[in-house]
This record gives structure tokens, C-alpha cells and sequence, in this order.
């Protein structure tokens, strides 16, 4: 199929970027969003041009690494993937695709579609974690775990750190990453132990870093690649208040 | 402790816990507006607005009404400007996934509800309170005529559609105002969010209905 794209192109974070208009014909439905960018950049190569500078690593949906914007949804139009999960089945022959980084203010544009997301490191770093000696690890059968909050645990427990809840929220506001972070820790008994330090300070944190405040309006549900759900944010408010009282 | 004032989750709980108080307000106002045209004596709803502009409770609850609508709107405001600033650059295409939709267009219902409480107070409140209204001596004791006051006012096209219009707004705000105060305080879950969204869209056709009903039937009566 052939396609017209329009990409955010940008030098770096002091320069002032623009969409670029390119055109690229024959591309195959079975590759991969990611296989179609890179068709374009060693075309872009042979041409003497910049090629587009995108994050990526694993390209098998569990590192986090990958993410942009697609016609105005972060990691496009399928559900529950990341940009390198996406096929380009999912577009038409004749097709216009809008390609934009993530956008938001603690999230600094490095170049093209690649952002810094060393906001989200600074937050586990600041109390994403559970203090433990260190030695040999305790046997597992001796701390039970209810199976219910396991679950939950563990749901929680598959953000991939991506940043596309950033990216869609209209705030910008990172309460979806904060929630599944501070309700996969805490729900376990390893991390209830620190549980109120951990969530005033990631909260303080977060609040520092420059993200928006939450308005209780999904779209991070709605495009998180790992299916993380709104509950972790109301988890969130609710070991807040706790840690509060 | 301070924090709760200032921090993210902090300001949003003030916010929320002021907006639901204000949910509950537009309830009690409701019931005692539709007063005057549930009974054709206007002196059934100039009695309760007597009570009203008289007691000594109803005049505390009045300074905390203030209060709260004055707190809701600075604490929105201020959240609303954090984070118009924690998104400097906006997308070129507009993201209109499954989301709550009416929570995209909070701050805009929320300004024209504004304008339309500004104007409101103005017509009523001050009047009621300051202005000159017409008034009636029963059983010697002096009332205001504001029931013939509001039907006056409802005979004039131009109002009556104000009026609609600014609750039709409001109704948006409502709608997602209502089942995100619940998000807000923490209670999220799949059973209990759908009776809340359905809760929310209930209360908000009450509000909206019975805050129409009124100028359209005395508009046509
Ligand atoms: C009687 C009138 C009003 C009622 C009953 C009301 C109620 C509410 C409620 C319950 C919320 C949701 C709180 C939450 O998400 O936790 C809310 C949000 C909000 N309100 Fe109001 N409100 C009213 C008038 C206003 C006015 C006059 C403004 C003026 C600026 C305003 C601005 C906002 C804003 C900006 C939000 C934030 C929306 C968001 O979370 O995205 N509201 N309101
Ligand atoms: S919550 Fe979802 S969208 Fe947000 S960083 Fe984690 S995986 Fe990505
Ligand atoms: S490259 Fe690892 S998730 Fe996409």
C-alpha cells in the first residue's frame, strides 16, 4: 500500500520542529509500524536526509521504550499494544498518518519522535521500590499473599513504564503510572511496610516533576498498552488520604 | 498535614468535596423553586423565601454556600491552569477515545455556568436582598413578591431561553462533576462505577429537567 505521513521532525530541544510531508509507496500490510518507519529512514538515508529518530528496543511489546503519537492516539489505533506491536494492516491503501511525539512539559523532546522520559526513572527512584536486606531471599511460601490482591498485584505490576497515559491524558498528569506503581507495591505485604512513606513521596514528587493534575476522565485507560485500569488511580487517592490520617 | 491543601491529589479533594456540596445545594434549590409552580398561590413560595431570607440558620448555610462555590472555583481554576501548563505544545489531532466526554469540557461548561451564576445573582439574589421588588402585607407581616417576580421574568422569551441553555450546560458539568468526585475520594470499582455513571446521569436529567420545567411552564401557562 501506499502511504502519506506526516511527522513531527525537530533538531533538538531548542529548535522549533514542523511536520514533514513524506511518501512511501509499497509498503507491506504484514510489517510492523516500526519495520515501516524504518523502510523510510533508509530511504531517507540514500537520500542524503536525517533519518527520524524514535525510541525502540525490544519491539515485542514489553519494554516500554517504543511510543508515539498516531493520528492523535498514543501507540495508534489498535488497543492494548505499543507502537511496535502495531501492524500496518490496521491502515489503507491512500492512507494520511499523523506521527507526533509524546507531548508534555515533563516530558522534554530530545529530537523527532523521541522524548526524555527520565521523569517517570526520578519517581521509582525517589520511592518506587521496597527497602530489603540484602542476603538470601526469604522463602517464598512464608509470607502468604490472598490470592485477590496477588491478582491485583500483578495486574498492576505489567506497566511497561511507556508513557502513553502522559501522552493522552489532556493534563498531562501521571496519576495512572504513580497508581500502578504504588497499588503493585502496596497491595503486597513486602511493600505495605512502607507504604504511606512511598505514596506522599511519589506523590510530592510527581508533583514536582511538572505533571498535570488528574480529572478522572480514562484516557490514560483507554490507550494503556498494558490494560492498566483507572481502580490503581482511586487506589492512589484513597493510600493518599490513609497516609494522611 | 499541609499537603492535603496544596498537593495534586490535595487540591483535588478540596475541589471535589466543594463541587459535591454544590450537588447537593442545586437539589434543595430545585425543591423549593418548583414551588412556585406546583402551587398557583404565590404566597407559598414568598413564605419559604420569607423563611429563607429570615432565619438565622438559612443566613449561616448562605455564608457556607459562598464559601464553598468561592473554593470550588479558585481550587479549579488553579488546577485547571497547572495543567494547561504541563502541556505546552498540544496535539495537531484532537484524541477522542473512549473517555468520559464530558470531562474534556469541564472548564468551558464550568465559565459559562459562570457567567450564568453572575447574572443570576445579580437578577435574584441582590434583588431579593437590595433591589426594589414589589411587596405584600399578609397577617401584618411585610413579603417580598418574589414568585411574581420569577413569572415575570419567565413571560420573556429571551430569558427563558438563557436560562435552558445555561442548565444545559451545567447538566454536562454535572454529569462527569458527579461520578469524578466518587473517583476523587477513591471509590472506583467495576461494580460500584456503573450505578454511580448511572446515578450521575440521573441526577443530572433531575437537575436539568426540573430547572427547565419551571421557566417553560410558566412560559406557556
Ligand atoms: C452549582 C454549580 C456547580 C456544581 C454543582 C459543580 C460541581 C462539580 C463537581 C462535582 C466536580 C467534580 C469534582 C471531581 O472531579 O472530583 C466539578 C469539577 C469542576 N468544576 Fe464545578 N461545579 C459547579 C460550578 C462550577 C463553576 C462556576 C466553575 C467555575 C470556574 C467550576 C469549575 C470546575 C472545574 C474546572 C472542574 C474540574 C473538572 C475536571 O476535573 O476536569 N464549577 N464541579
Ligand atoms: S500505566 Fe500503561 S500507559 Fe502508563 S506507563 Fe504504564 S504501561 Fe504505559
Ligand atoms: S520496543 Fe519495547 S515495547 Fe515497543
Amino acid at each position: 500500500m501506499d502511504l502519506k505521513l506526516k511527522i513531527w521532525r525537530q533538531k533538538d530541544s531548542q529548535s522549533r520542529g514542523k511536520f514533514v510531508n513524506y511518501k512511501l509507496n509499497d509498503v507491506s500490510p504484514d510489517s510492523s509500524f516500526l519495520e515501516m518507519l524504518d523502510v523510510l529512514n533508509e530511504e531517507l538515508v540514500e537520500r542524503n536526509e536525517e533519518p527520524i529518530v524514535f525510541d525502540h528496543d525490544c519491539r515485542e511489546g514489553i519494554c516500554g521504550a517504543c511510543g508515539m503519537v498516531i493520528n492523535g492516539r498514543p501507540h495508534g489505533p489498535d488497543s492494548l499494544i505499543t507502537v511496535c506491536q502495531l501492524h500496518m494492516r490496521k491502515f489503507k491503501h491512500g492512507d494520511t498518518i499523523v506521527i507526533e511525539p509524546w507531548r508534555a512539559r515533563a516530558f522534554p523532546l530530545i529530537k523527532d519522535l523521541m522524548v526524555d522520559r527520565y521523569a517517570f526513572d526520578k519517581l521509582i527512584q525517589e520511592s518506587g521500590f521496597v527497602s530489603v536486606n540484602t542476603g538470601s531471599a526469604p522463602e517464598a511460601n512464608s509470607i502468604p499473599v490472598k490470592k485477590h490482591y496477588a491478582d491485583l498485584a500483578m495486574d498492576a505490576a505489567a506497566c511497561i513504564g511507556c508513557g502513553a497515559c502522559v501522552a493522552a491524558c489532556k493534563n498531562a498528569s501521571a496519576m495512572l503510572f504513580v497508581g500502578a506503581k504504588v497499588s503493585h507495591l502496596t497491595l503486597l505485604p513486602q511493600g505495605k511496610i512502607e507504604a504511606k512513606e512511598r505514596v506522599l513521596q511519589m506523590v510530592a514528587k510527581m508533583d514536582e516533576l511538572g505533571f498535570g493534575n488528574c480529572t478522572n476522565t480514562g484516557a490514560c485507560e483507554a490507550e494503556c498498552p498494558k490494560g492498566i485500569t483507572l481502580t490503581n488511580i482511586a487506589r492512589l487517592n484513597r493510600e493518599y488520604y490513609y497516609a494522611k490520617v | 498535614m499541609s499537603t492535603i491543601f496544596t498537593s495534586s491529589i490535595g487540591k483535588k479533594l478540596m475541589m471535589s468535596l466543594a463541587g459535591f456540596f454544590l450537588l447537593a445545594f442545586l437539589l434543595v434549590h430545585l425543591g423549593i423553586n418548583l414551588l412556585v409552580i406546583i402551587y398557583d398561590d404565590p404566597m407559598v413560595y414568598n413564605k419559604v423565601a420569607h423563611f429563607m431570607g429570615t432565619n438565622i440558620l438559612v443566613k449561616i448555610f448562605e455564608i457556607v454556600l459562598m464559601g464553598g462555590i468561592l473554593l470550588h472555583i479558585i481550587y479549579a481554576l488553579i488546577l485547571q491552569i497547572q495543567n494547561w501548563i504541563a502541556r505546552p505544545k498540544r496535539y495537531s489531532k484532537a484524541n477522542y477515545s473512549n473517555t468520559s466526554f464530558f470531562s474534556k469540557f469541564m472548564i468551558h461548561t464550568a465559565i459559562i455556568t459562570l457567567v450564568f451564576l453572575a447574572i443570576h445573582f445579580a437578577d435574584f439574589y441582590f434583588k431579593a436582598k437590595f433591589g426594589h421588588t414589589e411587596t405584600l402585607v399578609v397577617d401584618g407581616v411585610l413579603y417580598h413578591d418574589l414568585a411574581t417576580e420569577i413569572v415575570d421574568k419567565f413571560k420573556m422569551l429571551p430569558f427563558v431561553v438563557f436560562y435552558i441553555a445555561a442548565f444545559i450546560f451545567l447538566g454536562f458539568h454535572l454529569v462527569h462533576g458527579f461520578q469524578s468526585a466518587f473517583k476523587t475520594y477513591g471509590l472506583d470499582n467495576s461494580r460500584f462505577t456503573p450505578v454511580i455513571q448511572a446515578l450521575a446521569i440521573v441526577y443530572s436529567v433531575v437537575i436539568v429537567g426540573g430547572n427547565t420545567m419551571i421557566p417553560l411552564m410558566i412560559y406557556f401557562s
